[in-house]
This record gives C-alpha cells, sequence and structure tokens, in this order.
C-alpha cells in the first residue's frame, strides 16, 4: 500500500525505530522565540550540553515585543528579561537570532517562509503550536513543549510517535470574498475543536490549489485549532516558484536535486488516510465565530445561535458559557454586534497578501469613529514591502494605527491588548477567554470582514458596503 | 524527573469541557525564565471568582485534577503543565486531552489519566457528595481506585515505564547518538541551513 505524503516524510525522517518504542525523528529545522524557550536553555547549561546543530536552528523576538516605540528599551521589565534572556541564550549557544529593530525580526511563521528557511519534505518544530503553518510547503511541522525544545536543541530529534492522517477534501469555486479563513474556519466548526486530535489535516481539492502560499499558509496555521497535530498541503510549483528567489533557497545543482525530490512529494494513489471529510467550497461563506472557541463559528448572514437548541449537553452548555463571556444574546444578528477594536495581524493573517487585501477596501475611505483598528505586519520585512507599496498610507489615511512587527494583540502579552468587556473582530486564530486581553470578546475574521467591519464598525462583508 | 508509581490523595472536581491553555494558565503569567513560581497563574481568571472550585476550602489541598473532555487545548506552552505542578497537582483525569499538553505531562512527569466520560461524572458526584474521598491512582497496576470502586486507563508501555523511572528522555536518545550522526551524514545537501546568514 502506499503512502500519505505525511507518512513518507516522517519515513525520510526516521533515525532509529524499534518495537514498542517511539521513532527517533530528525528534525531539519528548529524555530525558537522568547517564551518557551528559557527553561529549556537552562537545562542545556545545567547538563553542561551544546546545542547540537546551530545551523539548523534560528530564533526569533515576537510574542513579547512592543509595537510601537521599539527604538526604546522594552518598559515591561519581566518582558524586557525575557527577550535579554533570549538574546542572551543565542550569544552563548551560537544561534542565530533576529532582534527588535532587524528586518527580519518578526513571528517565527512568517519568519521562516520569508526567508526560504521553510521548504517542502522537511520536519519543522518550534516551542509554539502554531508552527502548523509551515505545512503550507508540503513540510511536516508541528508545536512542542520547552521539554522537547531542550530535547531537539539537544539532539535535533524527537522521540515520537507516528500521527494518524485524515484528508480534508475541498473541491468546488469559492464565492468573491469567500477567503481561505473562512474555508479552515467552517472545516473547525464542522469537526469541531477535538476533531482533528492526533492526525496531520492534509488539505486537498480544487479549491485548495488555487490557494496563494499566504492562503495556504492561513489555513494550515489554523489545523491546531481543530485540535490537529499538524496540517499541510502537498508542494506544486506554486510553492516551488514562491521559494526560488528567497535567501535560503537551494542553489544551482543543489535547487536541481531539491525540486526533483520535492515533486515526488504527493501521496500516493494507493494510500489510505484514517479518515476522509469533504467539505464543498461551494457553498461556503464568510465566517465568523459568536463563542470562546474557535469551533463556534457561523456564516456571518446567521445569527447568534440559541443553546436550547443544541442537543450534545457538553456543547449546550459550552455555548451558554460562552454567550455569557461573550455579552451576547441568542437570536442577534451577527451582523448587528458592534465592535470596539479591529485587529489585523498574526501569523494567520499578518502577511503582505493579507494587508493588501485590506487595504484595497479601506483605500479612499475612513473606519468608524467608534472603533480603532491595529494594523500589525507580521515582520518587519512585511512591513517594509508593504511600505514600499504604499499601503501603510492607506491604512494611516482610514485612520488606523500602523504598527511594528510581532505577535501583539493575537496573544496579548504585550501591551496591545483588549480592555474588560471590549469587543474585537480579529485576524488572529483565538477566541479564548482572555487571549487578547482580561475580559475581552475576540470575533475571529478574515481580513476582508475585518476591513469591512472597521469601516461599519458591526461584523460586516466587502458585500455590504 | 521524580518517578512515579502510585500516587494517594483528594480530587478537584473541575466540571468544564475545553478548557484550554489560556484558561489554565494566561500569557500575561508566561513571562517568567524559570519553570517554578506559576501556581499563582493557575486558573489567573477564574481564581478571583469566590465560587470557582479552587477557592473552595474543601478542595484547597486537592492533588488530583478531574476535568471535564478537551482539557489542555490550544497552545503549546508547557508552563500549563508546570502550573499544575507548581500548585501541587500530581495527577489530571479527564476523558479526552489535547495532545500536545499530553505530551508535555509525559514529559514533565505530570499523569494524565484518561477515563470513560461515564467513570469522570461518578468520581465528580462523590466527591462533590464528600471533598475528603481519597483516591489512589497506581501506574503500576494502571488503575484509579476510589473506595470500593476500581477504574483501569490505558497507557503505552513505553512511557509508563518512563514514568516509573523517572527517566528523561534526552539521556534516553543520547544512548543512541551515533544513529543520529550517521543518519546527518546521509542528508542530502540542498537541505537547508540556517547558518551563514544570507539576505
Ligand atoms: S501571532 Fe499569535 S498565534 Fe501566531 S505565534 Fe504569535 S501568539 Fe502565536
Amino acid at each position: 500500500m502506499g503512502k500519505t505524503l505525511a507518512e513518507q516524510i516522517w519515513a525520510d525522517h526516521v533515525v532509529a525505530s524499534a518495537q514498542g518504542e517511539p521513532d527517533l525523528l530528525y528534525i531539519d529545522l528548529h524555530l525558537i522565540h522568547e517564551v518557551t524557550s528559557p527553561q529549556a536553555f537552562d537545562g542545556l547549561r545545567l547538563a553542561g550540553r551544546p546545542v547540537r546543530r546551530p545551523d539548523l536552528t534560528i530564533a526569533t523576538e515576537d510574542h513579547n515585543v512592543p509595537t510601537t516605540n521599539i527604538d526604546q528599551p522594552i518598559a515591561d521589565p519581566v518582558s524586557k528579561l525575557q527577550v535579554d534572556t533570549l538574546r542572551k541564550n543565542c550569544a552563548e549557544f551560537g544561534v542565530r537570532i533576529h532582534s527588535l529593530g532587524d528586518a527580519e525580526q518578526g513571528i517565527v511563521h512568517v519568519v521562516g517562509p520569508q526567508l526560504g528557511l521553510t521548504q517542502p519534505g522537511m520536519t519543522i518544530v518550534c516551542g509554539d503550536s502554531h508552527t502548523s503553518t509551515h505545512g503550507a510547503f508540503g513540510a511536516l511541522a508541528f508545536g512542542i513543549g520547552t521539554s522537547e525544545v531542550e530535547h531537539v536543541l539537544a539532539t535535533q530529534t524527537l522521540p515520537l510517535k507516528p500521527f494518524k492522517t485524515m484528508a480534508i477534501n475541498v473541491n468546488g469555486t469559492l464565492k468573491e470574498g469567500v477567503t481561505s479563513k473562512d474555508i479552515i474556519l467552517a472545516i473547525i466548526a464542522k469537526i469541531g475543536t477535538g476533531g482533528g486530535q492526533g492526525y496531520v489535516l492534509e488539505y486537498r481539492g480544487s479549491a485548495i490549489t488555487p490557494l496563494s502560499m499566504e492562503g495556504r499558509m492561513t489555513i494550515c496555521n489554523m489545523s491546531i485549532e481543530a485540535g490537529a497535530r499538524a496540517g499541510l498541503i502537498a508542494p506544486d510549483e506554486k510553492t516551488f516558484a514562491y521559494i526560488k528567489d528567497k535567501p535560503h533557497a537551494p542553489q544551482g545543482a543543489d535547487w536541481d536535486a531539491a525540486v526533483e525530490y520535492w515533486r515526488g512529494l504527493t501521496t500516493d494513489a494507493d494510500a489510505k488516510f484514517d479518515v476522509e471529510i469533504e467539505i464543498n467550497a461551494d457553498e461556503l461563506e464568510p465566517f465568523v465565530t459568536w463563542g470562546t472557541n474557535p469551533g463556534q463559528g457561523l456564516p456571518l448572514n446567521a445569527s447568534v445561535p440559541n443553546p436550547a437548541d443544541i442537543s450534545d449537553p457538553e456543547e449546550r452548555g459550552a455555548a451558554e458559557r460562552a454567550l455569557t463571556y461573550m455579552g451576547l444574546t441568542a437570536g442577534t444578528p451577527l451582523k448587528e454586534i458592534k465592535v470596539d477594536t479591529v485587529f489585523l495581524g498574526s501569523c494567520t493573517n499578518g502577511r503582505i497578501e493579507d494587508l493588501r487585501a485590506a487595504a484595497d477596501i479601506l483605500k479612499g475611505k475612513k473606519i468608524s469613529p467608534s472603533l480603532r483598528l491595529l494594523v500589525v505586519p507580521g515582520s518587519a520585512r512585511v512591513r517594509l514591502q508593504a511600505e514600499s507599496e504604499g499601503l501603510d498610507k492607506v491604512f494611516r489615511d482610514a485612520g488606523a494605527e500602523w504598527r511594528n512587527a510581532g505577535c501583539s494583540m493575537c496573544l496579548g502579552m504585550n501591551p496591545d491588548q483588549l480592555a474588560v468587556g471590549e469587543r474585537s473582530a480579529s485576524t488572529s486564530n483565538r477566541n479564548f477567554e482572555g487571549r487578547q486581553g482580561k475580559g475581552g470578546r475576540t470575533h475571529l475574521v478574515s481580513p476582508l470582514v475585518a476591513a469591512a467591519t472597521a469601516i461599519r464598525g458591526t461584523l460586516s462583508s466587502p458585500a455590504d458596503l | 524527573m521524580e518517578k512515579f508509581v502510585t500516587h494517594t490523595g483528594t480530587a478537584v472536581p473541575l466540571r468544564r469541557s475545553n478548557v484550554d491553555t489560556d484558561q489554565i494558565i494566561p500569557a500575561v503569567y508566561l513571562k517568567r525564565v524559570t519553570k517554578s513560581g506559576f501556581e499563582d497563574g493557575l486558573f489567573g481568571a477564574w481564581r478571583n471568582d469566590p465560587e470557582f472550585i479552587l477557592n473552595n476550602d474543601a478542595f484547597k489541598n486537592g492533588t488530583i485534577l478531574v476535568a471535564g473532555v478537551d482539557f489542555g487545548t490550544g497552545s503549546s506552552r508547557e508552563h500549563a503543565v508546570w502550573a499544575l505542578q507548581n500548585y501541587g497537582f500530581k495527577v489530571v483525569i479527564s476523558s479526552r486531552f489535547a495532545d500536545i499538553f499530553r505530551g508535555n505531562s509525559q514529559k514533565a512527569g505530570l499523569l494524565t489519566v484518561i477515563l470513560p466520560q461515564e467513570s469522570v461524572e461518578e468520581i465528580w458526584n462523590t466527591v462533590e457528595a464528600s471533598p475528603a474521598t481519597s483516591l489512589t491512582v497506581n501506574l503500576e497496576s494502571k488503575t484509579v481506585t476510589m473506595g470500593e470502586k476500581s477504574y483501569s486507563f490505558e497507557i503505552d508501555d513505553y512511557t509508563r515505564w518512563r514514568l516509573m523511572e523517572g527517566l528523561d528522555d534526552i539521556g534516553l536518545t543520547l544512548k543512541k547518538i551515533d544513529a543520529v550522526t550517521t543518519f546527518e551524514g546521509s542528508r542530502p545537501s540542498y537541505k537547508v541551513k540556517t547558518l551563514p546568514v544570507l539576505s
């Protein structure tokens, strides 16, 4: 029997395997940031171990960094200590780092692809669950905990049991105004936040192939919100073209050899997935979440659901709690919900294409005076690119705040937070209670819906303008 | 890592499903650079609520957390495991855990036990009625006992052995480091490198 793409990449990286033990898997690239690494470096230091492969490791500062006044020292002393600790650790262990102020600084999952470090057929790990983003290139990429970060630093491997495989076949054609963010929100609403548990999700079908690399990254990024270990899209000519001009793309004969290997990275025709799921792209609409987990989403034209209509008692209870937390009443049309903050950014939708799409809608318009729009590029490079295209001016003219790169309000570790009771439309990936600030209420949306919402003041799609 | 063979303690019934890692330890508490001191941030947002279970004196000293389905979803932060351990929990029982959380707990020596939802309900009802009920979690026999009742759970032999011996994964892998070196020798030259820095 043939292999799925995930199984093939796995097999290509097994260093050792023994009955009754996890496989020892080689890791091609290890991405690091300030939050989940300090205890790992500390562990190495205590045991007197070096970083085995600094040349397969790269660090950037993202979670904790401020997005304003970046030329000044970080004001919060605890955040500063964490960033300083990363810098110190990287210097001590010989790890490359892109610090605040550097053109390559930014969210770790934006930086990898933009440098061309993310390539098909690789195993990529990071102490961050949204490492699944890199699966858009046909790489097996997954988040790990701090103990595992230390393990990879010390050995460049991880002991792991093989993941199960799930195919998500998305066929049909997306309607105008429906984006990859809506596809993934619809998938999570369908399979639930635990539906992907233990699986690598391979997205396939006629609605996936036409997506840009950025669009593919958005889908793979949120695989974890369905509980999955990783998301994966088979590489194709578009993938190769995207990598080709990047700094770390293979050169000369290496390029040819690499492309030959990459072309073979597909799921075999006779491979069997553990589970297959069908999604009809023709039926998809712009999607928005109403609750406090990413599976609690509906088409924007729907109304806030009534928990009494939910038969499963667990889900009903969760919906009741979510509505209380979100301050919503069953039956309210989603489009009538007023928001206070629109956040455009994050590793889900903070890439240049996302900024272009939003700027296109905001051009020549003003945002609603009742809200603030925060535009936070995913990386310093994205910011520079956007500025060279004049997008910053479009955003500023519309009344938005144009910020420096980082995770920012995606998780509110830095000063970019929602106040208690404040409501956001956010292009990020998590709407958990308090995720964007204690007591903050988050609705997940696409960049198009974010831009339209910023103009109208209530959750809206571009078609409403 | 501390060896885990058996643990006896009282339970804390957490009747909530989908408790994500942002609830277990909110991001604002993640700025520490050590593995200790996270106990104050555990369930940070809920601790102000006087009704919250950990604010009930009867459950204050529980060491076995009995949670609803899908415990530990969301972020990969191992701080969630440390926070539970720092607070004093030795075991978490649920009918389903998020993968990364479960992996992290097994690395750090926090035992995660999967029991069917009916058993979780039974334990909840019992300990809510009498909080002093003592539970014993035995990894050797793979059972949780509560009075006359005994529930068995599954865990793979390898992980069980590691936890019972208190073995650190890195040490185990370093024993096979020659295989890693051999593997590295066979990696094709087109494989990406982060050094030297190109731009
Ligand atoms: S942008 Fe958000 S989801 Fe992405 S890495 Fe940063 S905190 Fe995590």
